[in-house]
């Protein structure tokens, strides 16, 4: 069964490579967008610490959500995913190997990117790694829950949109626990139960979302 | 989709497929209802109906992808081979990548040497290379055919209208891996329209027009 996600991450991956440009949308999108801010509110430092987190993890929700609409959709459309789920166990398969796609190339390039993004936003350095802690164990859910999202939109129009509509509300928590656990360390607090529960919230959803994105692709296909 | 599969265990032979009083809509439309047939090992079934009579959607309900309405698809837990009407290959691929990976999938043999193999029985080992987006709609075909060409089990083929696009060669040698395959004991249910030799390979036909 390793084998078997591993034949479906791979060739996610080996896609990607080969759309570099469309792969690349994500890390972009996150540059600029949190670049922008200092731009437009004013380079005033003390005012950028104090969005920083929260412009950070919000501009990774919405690079994460950017991709989501052809997590399955190609497959759907030339045939490919019927015969994934013709293999034992292959919707549970497909769905954890491409959100685990999802966030290889959507959400770690973040991880990397948010501490050098967070100090032009003038973050202390000190909470630089619980920023990138907090979007490595937020990230993962983020595909999880996206995943869901693609999944349960399949083959729909203005899937686009309801992939935001769905998602965006279960994210908050996300958004709001990474957020917190910078701000905690920011106000010379401890991160540790943002981050336990983030890392709480990750399991919750490797749990459920693999199941509900399984059930979802099985209808699709119908 | 296992859950929907229904195999059968007990101490009567059992067919490789049977479908039992079997019913399918789509929408308001009903597709067909009381549909009844059985496919024995060494055999061929062959779908046919006018367009949108429910072709694809009986292979579909037969591999396990869609669930009846009414009624039951009774399968002897063999090994089962669905190629529809899409080809499953990804355009970004090479034509080799693909077909690797299709076999992969399936747990069949993967190496360069199979996948060459495979390919040169259908003439495609020439554009392993090309990325599957360049082939003609033939080619493509042509290449989710070549899966067949490594199967050497007795296994259930469900197949959907795979002369599709084929020329005379390629049809010729689809025909050729069909009554080989029959000939070892597998079990073939297909649909289609033109290319079946259906002097050389004997399928059973199924009339859905008769079922609606």
């Amino acid at each position: 069964m390793s084998g078997l996600f591993l034949t479906l991450y791979l060739r996610d991956l080996r896609l990607a490579m080969r759309r570099r440009v469309e792969a690349l949308l994500p890390l972009v999108f996150f540059g600029v967008a949190v670049s922008l801010f200092p731009l437009g509110i004013g380079p005033e430092p003390q005012t950028l610490r104090q969005i920083g987190p929260g412009v950070l993890w919000v501009c990774a929700l919405l690079a994460s959500l950017l991709s989501l609409t052809q997590l399955y959709a190609g497959d759907l459309a030339d045939g490919s995913l019927e015969q994934m789920l013709l293999v034992p166990h292959g919707a549970m398969l497909a769905a954890a190997a491409k959100a685990a796609a999802h966030w290889t190339l959507s959400g770690l390039p973040l991880v990397v990117a948010a501490p050098l993004l967070g100090l032009l936003l003038h973050i202390d350095t000190a909470a630089l790694p619980v920023l990138a802690l907090s979007l490595l164990l937020g990230t993962p859910t983020l595909s999880l829950l996206g995943s869901v999202g693609a999944a349960l939109t399949l083959g729909l129009r203005s899937a686009g949109m309801l992939i935001v509509l769905l998602v965006l509300p279960l994210a908050v928590p996300v958004l709001i626990l990474g957020t917190g656990a910078v701000m905690a360390i920011d106000g010379g607090q401890s991160a540790g139960a943002h981050c336990s529960l983030l890392g709480a919230l990750l399991i919750f959803a490797a749990l459920s979302a693999t199941p509900a994105a399984a059930a979802a692709l099985r209808i699709a296909v119908e | 989709m296992e859950e929907t599969e229904k195999r059968v265990r007990s101490t009567q032979p059992q067919p490789p497929l049977a479908v039992a009083d079997l019913a399918c809509r789509r929408g308001d439309t009903l597709l067909f209802k009381g549909l009844a047939f059985r496919v024995e090992a060494g055999r061929m079934a062959w779908i046919r109906g006018r367009n949108g009579r429910g072709k694809t959607s009986l292979l579909k309900l037969a591999a396990g992808l869609s669930t009846p309405d009414q009624g039951q698809v009774l399968r002897d837990g063999r090994d089962l081979v669905y190629i529809g009407h899409a080809n499953a290959l990804n355009g970004d691929l090479s034509v080799g990548e693909a077909l690797a990976f299709l076999l992969r999938l399936h747990g069949r043999p993967a190496g360069a040497a199979d996948v060459l193999h495979a390919l040169g029985r259908l003439g495609m080992q020439g554009r392993r290379h090309a990325a599957v987006r360049t082939l003609s709609q033939g080619q493509r075909r042509r290449v989710a055919l070549a899966r067949l060409a490594l199967e050497d089990r007795p296994s259930l083929w469900l197949l959907d209208e795979p002369f599709d696009a084929l020329d005379a060669e390629g049809t010729r040698e689809l025909n050729q891996l069909l009554q080989a395959h029959l000939q070892r004991g597998g079990a073939v249910v297909l649909s289609s329209h033109a290319g079946l030799d259906a002097d050389l390979l004997q399928p059973a036909e199924v009339d859905l027009d008769r079922y609606g």
